[in-house]
């Protein structure tokens, strides 16, 4: 009980210093912070007290003081709203299709690329795998027009002059079409960039795990599986537990770089909800419910996630 | 498992062999598995250039080869009367030098206000260090979401201003996380001390011991401040009304996306191609605007590479 007591003691002498000579010491560092400081509360924190917007039926120009409070009705109303539950479908089930298609993806990409034997081709192929990651959202939409037009674009037209088909595909015109190749270009965008986190984990194993695994006859398939895989597994946790807190996201540029209003029904999702109930209809008090609603989601979920990958025994993000 | 039994069968000369050639990867000869792995790399990079090369081809083409769609990925009647209208169209031009501008600023008060919060926060005697580690992380995970942030900006009269584009994002939690983890990681503590013990200030450290010492991760994340402004137009979007606050990439957007809005609506009642922008000038424009970032592309790559291993170390 002393030595508990004693020990806790000489612990609270080492680490305390009053703030007094903290400030002496340290008010430099102190004044750096401040600029930061100032620059999160006034742009993040400052935007919070907007929030009670949603619990509000607001209106722009009585401000907050004149607006009435509504309690849960906008709420109520939103979800009452069939273009919300329209945005709020559209949203989830592309985000998942975007997560079970596109997130294995820089992990198979990554396991081939880490074995290929020539290094000159292994480089110069990593360059420029990265490289949509590097463009916008403007340029990679309308190249994408420009291959995948249903009359001119090249894809098409290679197609035709094919004789595979008769008529050009609407790969961006029709919804269902739309719809794969909106995903399919998500995943061509993230792929490579997506490649080098595993490719750093990749290169922190250990060479002796593959020896040894050699001496004992394993294959290369079985490297791949038994050895690369289960090294880069706390990445892949870390990484999966990330994407989950993006299911309830929604990227505006991409949405509208690649919709068009044929395919209204499936692009109409959550940022393009919040752009026009919200910028162009003035209806914020609706528009503020729904972000709080996707903010609150998302912390939700990568929680809930983290919790769960612990609970597994894996290192978790938080 | 069972391929320990299998093992067994293997031929022990051969697994010496590839022991011998050393490394995770080595392998016996040539063998096909190699060959279809780097066919399907082959491919894929073929997905990330061809479509570019093509455009680049259309954008110098003349106009009457690109109607008659015999432009693949050699340009045909090369002519750069397209690229010299783009040129000479001063919205173009104007947009593009507004966003040099912009980006420059940006990554410049980005990299300041970056050092300000990740210097002191790597410090660990720092008193009060977790609170305020705690307060500049929040807005990594939840922000307020697009109104309010309309509305604060409205309050703070800098809606539809150049400022808007700037301020509400030179703070990245993100870009500071990695930069905190850096100085932790490679600028000894001893280095500091004996400098402070010589009665250097801090500031005097940081400015002639600690920046010195971190040019790498200044370099990689100066491109993510960069890239990340130059390429995002959802603010311009949501923030700005006036032409001359528009960028280049939220001017290509919408130059495209009206003349795909006219093509459809030609499509509808004539069943004709009648577009607003001929194909030619549409392909000068996204070469414009893509090939700022093509030309310093295999420069900053490396950078950016090795951020991003930097921030995975303690990410």
């Amino acid at each position: 009980m002393k030595n508990i007591k004693n020990s806790n003691e000489k612990a609270a002498v080492k680490t305390k210093v009053s703030w007094q000579s903290a400030l002496k010491r340290d008010w430099q560092l102190y004044l750096l912070l401040l600029i930061p400081l100032i620059l999160v509360i006034v742009f993040c924190y400052g935007a919070y007290p907007g929030l009670r917007m949603a619990f509000m039926d607001y209106k722009p120009a009585k401000g907050y003081a004149g607006s009435k409070w509504v309690g849960l009705n906008t709420f109520k109303k939103v979800f009452k709203d069939a273009d919300f539950t329209r945005a709020l479908r559209n949203s989830v089930a592309f985000n998942l299709l975007d997560l079970f298609v596109g997130f294995p993806m820089p992990i198979i990409l990554a396991l081939i690329l880490n074995e290929l034997r020539y290094k000159r081709f292994k480089k110069v192929s990593q360059t420029i795998l990265y490289l949509p990651h590097f463009l916008s959202w403007a340029i990679i939409g309308s190249v994408a027009l420009t291959m995948f037009k249903p009359s001119s674009g090249l894809v098409n037209i290679a197609l035709m002059n094919a004789n595979l088909i008769e008529q050009g595909i609407p790969f961006l015109n029709e919804k269902w079409h739309w719809a794969i190749t909106y995903l399919l270009i998500g995943v061509w965008q993230g792929m490579g960039w997506g490649t080098i986190l595993y490719l750093a984990a990749i290169t922190g194993i250990s060479g002796e795990l593959y020896e040894a695994a050699m001496i004992d006859g394993a294959n290369r398939w079985q490297r791949m599986l038994h050895i690369t895989l289960p090294g880069i597994r706390s990445t892949i946790v870390t990484l999966l537990i990330m994407n989950l807190g993006r299911v309830m996201g929604s990227n505006l540029e991409r949405l509208t770089a690649l919709g068009n209003t044929q395919v209204k029904e499936f692009q109409y999702q959550l940022a393009v909800y919040i752009y026009q109930k919200g910028i162009s209809n003035n209806k914020f008090s609706m528009a503020t419910a729904v972000g709080l609603f996707q903010s609150v989601i998302g912390v939700a979920l990568v929680l809930l996630s983290d919790r769960i990958a612990k609970k597994l025994g894996e290192d978790g993000l938080l | 498992m069972d391929w320990g039994i299998k093992m067994e069968k293997t031929k022990v000369a051969q697994s010496e062999e590839s022991i011998s050639s050393g490394g995770a990867n080595a392998v016996i000869g040539f063998k096909i598995s190699d060959a279809i792995m780097m066919f399907i790399i082959v491919l894929l990079c073929a997905t990330c250039v061809l479509p570019f090369i093509h455009v680049a081809a259309k954008s110098i083409s003349g106009n009457t080869a690109v109607m008659s769609q015999s432009v693949y990925f050699w340009p045909k009647d090369i002519t750069f009367d397209a690229f010299t209208r783009v040129f000479k169209d001063e919205s173009m031009t104007r947009s593009m030098i507004f966003s040099v501008w912009v980006t420059l600023l940006f990554t410049f008060l980005g990299m300041f206000v970056c050092t300000c919060a990740a210097y002191p926060l790597s410090k660990k005697r720092l008193k009060g260090r977790p609170v305020i580690t705690f307060l500049l992380m929040v807005p990594m995970y939840f922000t307020a979401g697009i109104i309010p942030s309309y509305i604060l900006y409205y309050q703070l009269h800098i809606l539809d201003t150049f400022w808007v584009l700037i301020l509400p994002l030179i703070y990245s939690p993100y870009n500071m996380l990695i930069m905190k983890n850096y100085f932790q990681s490679t600028i000894p503590d001893s280095l500091e001390e004996s400098a402070f013990l010589d009665g250097a200030t801090n500031f005097q450290i940081l400015w002639k011991i600690v920046l010195p010492l971190s040019k790498p991760i200044l370099a990689t994340l100066s491109l993510f401040y960069a890239v990340g402004r130059w390429n995002a137009y959802a603010d311009n979007m949501y923030f700005t009304r006036s032409a001359d606050l528009k960028m280049i990439q939220y001017k290509l957007y919408q130059l495209v996306a009206s003349a795909t809005e006219a093509q459809n609506a030609s499509l509808a009642d004539t069943g004709g191609v009648v577009q607003s922008t001929p194909e030619v000038l549409q392909a000068a424009c996204i070469m414009f605007v893509t090939i700022p970032i093509i030309i310093i592309y295999p420069f900053l790559q490396k950078y950016f590479v090795q951020g991003t291993m930097i921030g995975a170390v303690k990410g």
